[in-house]
């Protein structure tokens, strides 16, 4: 008896929660809704818990206020953006279904995100199958865009997949020019944590370091895992390089750092974007000073394009600080307004079907002054902005040590 | 290989670190044979313990004088939440399929994990620690820092409290009695219940000791610390032979020094190369433990227990 009737609970939850599936499959397409403007989804793919969720949260409120200015300001006649915010818990597994969650939503038409390369990876394909614009503020890895020969014969990887961020293969050798010829340092003891972003970034810093000249002490790899970090440490300090390259991003190489001054390794520790962050100071317990990071674009405080995103932001009184990426994801989200404002401007002020597609070719039209200076990509989808800066720990903040343009 | 003497020393430091969370889920195992994979997440419960302690207290407080009370507040709060854990956990399955507690262990594990990351301020990036202030001491070839002081302190000294517990006490016979057969020692008017208890208790103890060690050395605690420290603990426990205190901290020396050799020397041997370094610590970590358990399943100090009726 008690068994029949548990069949019959659990039938019924089954086919309740079915249904609940079916209802919530066929939702509203973008059509109109009561008031009659259309509404549009911005998609966020970002870590939003985890280590690297601060520099995550950045992205999302910062994609946020990007479709709040253009409801305000009424940018797209008829269209009203809201954004739909998707944690990928920096995991390559995570981003794949929120890629698949984003397509299977109809109002979406673009996506902003992710954060990490690796887990770029896992998207793009989903993405180009969908015919979704893919803009992401943070990715690096040049092979995302122009293919693994990146260095010998470029080719465009995906349609949909355009970044605001520069790449490492801009990064990696403007650092190593920095080390080279503004710092003088000559041996150099490369470190990476063996992820997509790391790996890519420490080759091409080597590549250029080299060619200018200087040497390698040696390279070893950490486990993002671990914290323990001594027996690297140890063979680093044993090395007696000038300077160490890290390729990763700051919840490694805070404690790495700290660990290497401990040892009493005197030597700056310099990494790239993933590692210009105020916890990477934090993490490093005062023992950050001199360390060295290049980000890309310019400081986004120096701008003056720049200034009204950082007083509406703080207007806009969001819990978490824009952090790195702020910028490049106001910028992102903006390509996309700016892809649905032409799409929906040729077909007579109303989205047409299969809006998808023509974002996509509207964003490789794009061109506008954002908050981080000219925005348009190139025939790869890369960012046409080649701007990149040095940031050295000074009085335990990042300050500016120099910013320019990378010319080969 | 002029770097011998500090990667010794760099091993037997994280060795003493693994050796102090091992205790726990030795003595555990050795009275109800349960792996309990929570142990880890109670190790990191006891970090934030610590550094709540620290936060209450008045700023500017000198470290030498907080140091013990954070000790007290991060061994309260794991053994609070330990003790809670056997209560409401574990209790209820005794008698169960040794499955079913071993399930609700590594549920507990996410759990606790989660609430501290939800919950705490600022602990989904991890918190910043206090640092002991002085050094680095140089000794010759060897660097240490205050905070390896305090380990090279804490695990012989918390070793050899429990030595004595064990060996010397009522409780401490009635935990050994229960070890070796709980229903006989029920008979013998042992309550088993509190001995289980108190292990359960001294366990989350020593790992809050060394969670404020892993504090004091990496400069933060983390929500995710617990996950593969723990993990390491258990085989530190597996590969001395669980059950034994003695090879508890035995198994955490050994495989700390295993993974510090393994970085440094292993991409020197020819034809390595790829399989050294930094990254591939953990892996040969677990190959050691299975080469122990192929040839000495019982581990390092473990005897052969004969199958009990």
């Amino acid at each position: 008896m008690r068994k029949s009737s548990l069949l019959v609970v659990s039938i019924a939850v089954t086919g309740a929660l079915t249904l609940s599936a079916c209802g919530s499959r066929g939702e509203k397409k973008a059509g109109d809704d009561a008031s009659g403007s259309t509404v549009v989804t911005i998609g966020v793919d970002a870590p939003l818990t985890g280590p690297l969720a601060p520099l995550g949260l950045g992205i999302q409120h910062s994609a946020e206020l990007a479709a709040k200015i253009a409801n305000d300001t009424k940018e797209v006649p008829g269209v009203t953006f809201k954004v739909k915010a998707l944690d990928d818990k920096k995991s390559p597994q995570e981003g794949q279904s929120n890629a698949t969650a984003l397509v299977a939503d109809k109002t979406v038409l673009g996506v902003v995100g992710p954060l990490n390369s690796g887990v770029a990876q896992s998207m793009q394909q989903i993405f180009e199958t969908a015919n979704l614009a893919e803009v992401s503020p943070a990715n690096t890895n040049p092979a995302l865009t122009q293919g693994e020969k990146f260095e010998t014969e470029k080719k465009r990887q995906f349609k949909s997949y355009f970044r605001t961020a520069t790449t490492d293969a801009i990064q990696g050798p403007f650092a190593a020019q920095y080390a080279y010829n503004d710092l003088s340092k000559k041996k150099a003891y490369l470190i990476d944590d063996k992820k997509t972003y790391g790996v890519g970034l420490v080759a091409a810093f080597q590549k250029e370091f080299t060619k200018l000249g200087g040497a390698v002490a040696g390279s070893d790899h950490i486990d993002e895992n671990n914290l323990d970090f001594s027996a690297v440490v140890t063979k680093a300090k044993a090395a007696g390089a000038d300077i160490i390259y890290y390729g990763g991003e700051y919840p490694q190489s805070g404690p790495l750092s700290d660990q290497l001054k401990k040892a009493g390794v005197t030597v700056p520790v310099m990494g790239g974007d993933g590692m210009y962050d105020p916890e990477y100071i934090n993490k490093a317990n005062k023992n950050a000073e001199g360390d060295l990071a290049t980000s890309v674009g310019a400081p986004v405080e120096t701008l003056d394009s720049a200034k009204k995103f950082v007083a509406d932001y703080a207007a806009a009184k969001y819990a978490d600080p824009y952090a790195a990426y702020g910028g490049y994801s106001y910028d992102a989200a903006w390509s996309i307004v700016q892809g649905v404002k032409a799409v929906a401007a040729a077909n007579g002020g109303k989205l047409p079907d299969g809006a998808r597609g023509k974002v996509v070719e509207a964003l490789s039209k794009v061109s506008f002054d954002g908050v981080t200076g000219k925005v348009a990509f190139d025939e790869y989808g890369d960012a046409v902005n080649k701007q990149l800066t040095v940031y050295v720990v000074k009085g335990g903040t990042w300050t500016v040590a120099k910013s320019g343009t990378y010319s080969g | 290989m002029h770097e011998l003497p500090q990667q010794l020393a760099n091993g037997l430091i994280l060795g003493a670190l693994y050796g102090l969370i091992a205790i726990g889920y030795t003595m555990v195992y050795g009275i109800v044979q349960l792996i309990n994979f929570a142990h880890g997440e109670i190790f990191m419960t006891g970090g934030f313990g610590a550094l709540t302690t620290y936060l209450i207290l008045p700023s500017g407080t000198s470290l030498w004088l907080a140091l013990p009370l954070m000790l007290v507040g991060g061994v309260i709060v794991a053994v609070l939440i330990a003790v809670a854990a056997e209560r409401f956990a574990y209790r209820p399955l005794r008698g169960a399929p040794k499955l079913a507690p071993l399930i609700t262990a590594i549920g507990l594990s996410i759990a606790l994990q989660q609430v501290v990351e939800q919950f705490y301020p600022g602990a989904k990036s991890g918190r910043s620690f206090p640092q002991l202030p002085g050094g680095p001491y140089v000794f010759g070839p060897i660097t240490l820092q205050p905070a390896d002081f305090y380990l090279f302190i804490a695990a012989p000294l918390c070793m050899g409290a429990l030595a004595a517990f064990v060996g010397k006490t009522r409780t401490g016979r009635g935990m050994q009695a229960t070890a070796q057969d709980p229903d006989t020692a029920k008979l013998m008017g042992i309550n088993t219940d509190r001995i289980i208890v108190i292990a359960f208790a001294l366990g989350a103890a020593f790992a809050a000791v060394a969670s404020i060690g892993w504090g004091l050395r990496y400069g933060q605690v983390s929500p995710a610390m617990g996950f593969l420290a723990g993990l390491k603990a258990f085989t530190a426990a597996v590969l001395g032979g669980i059950g034994n205190i003695y090879g508890a901290m035995l198994g955490g020396l050994v495989l700390g020094v295993a993974e510090a050799m393994a970085t440094a020397y292993i991409q020197e041997v020819p034809g390595m190369q790829q399989l050294g370094g930094g990254s591939w610590a953990n892996v040969w970590a677990f190959v050691l433990l299975i080469v122990v358990l192929l040839v000495r399943p019982q581990g390092l100090l473990g005897e052969r227990v004969a199958d009990r009726a």
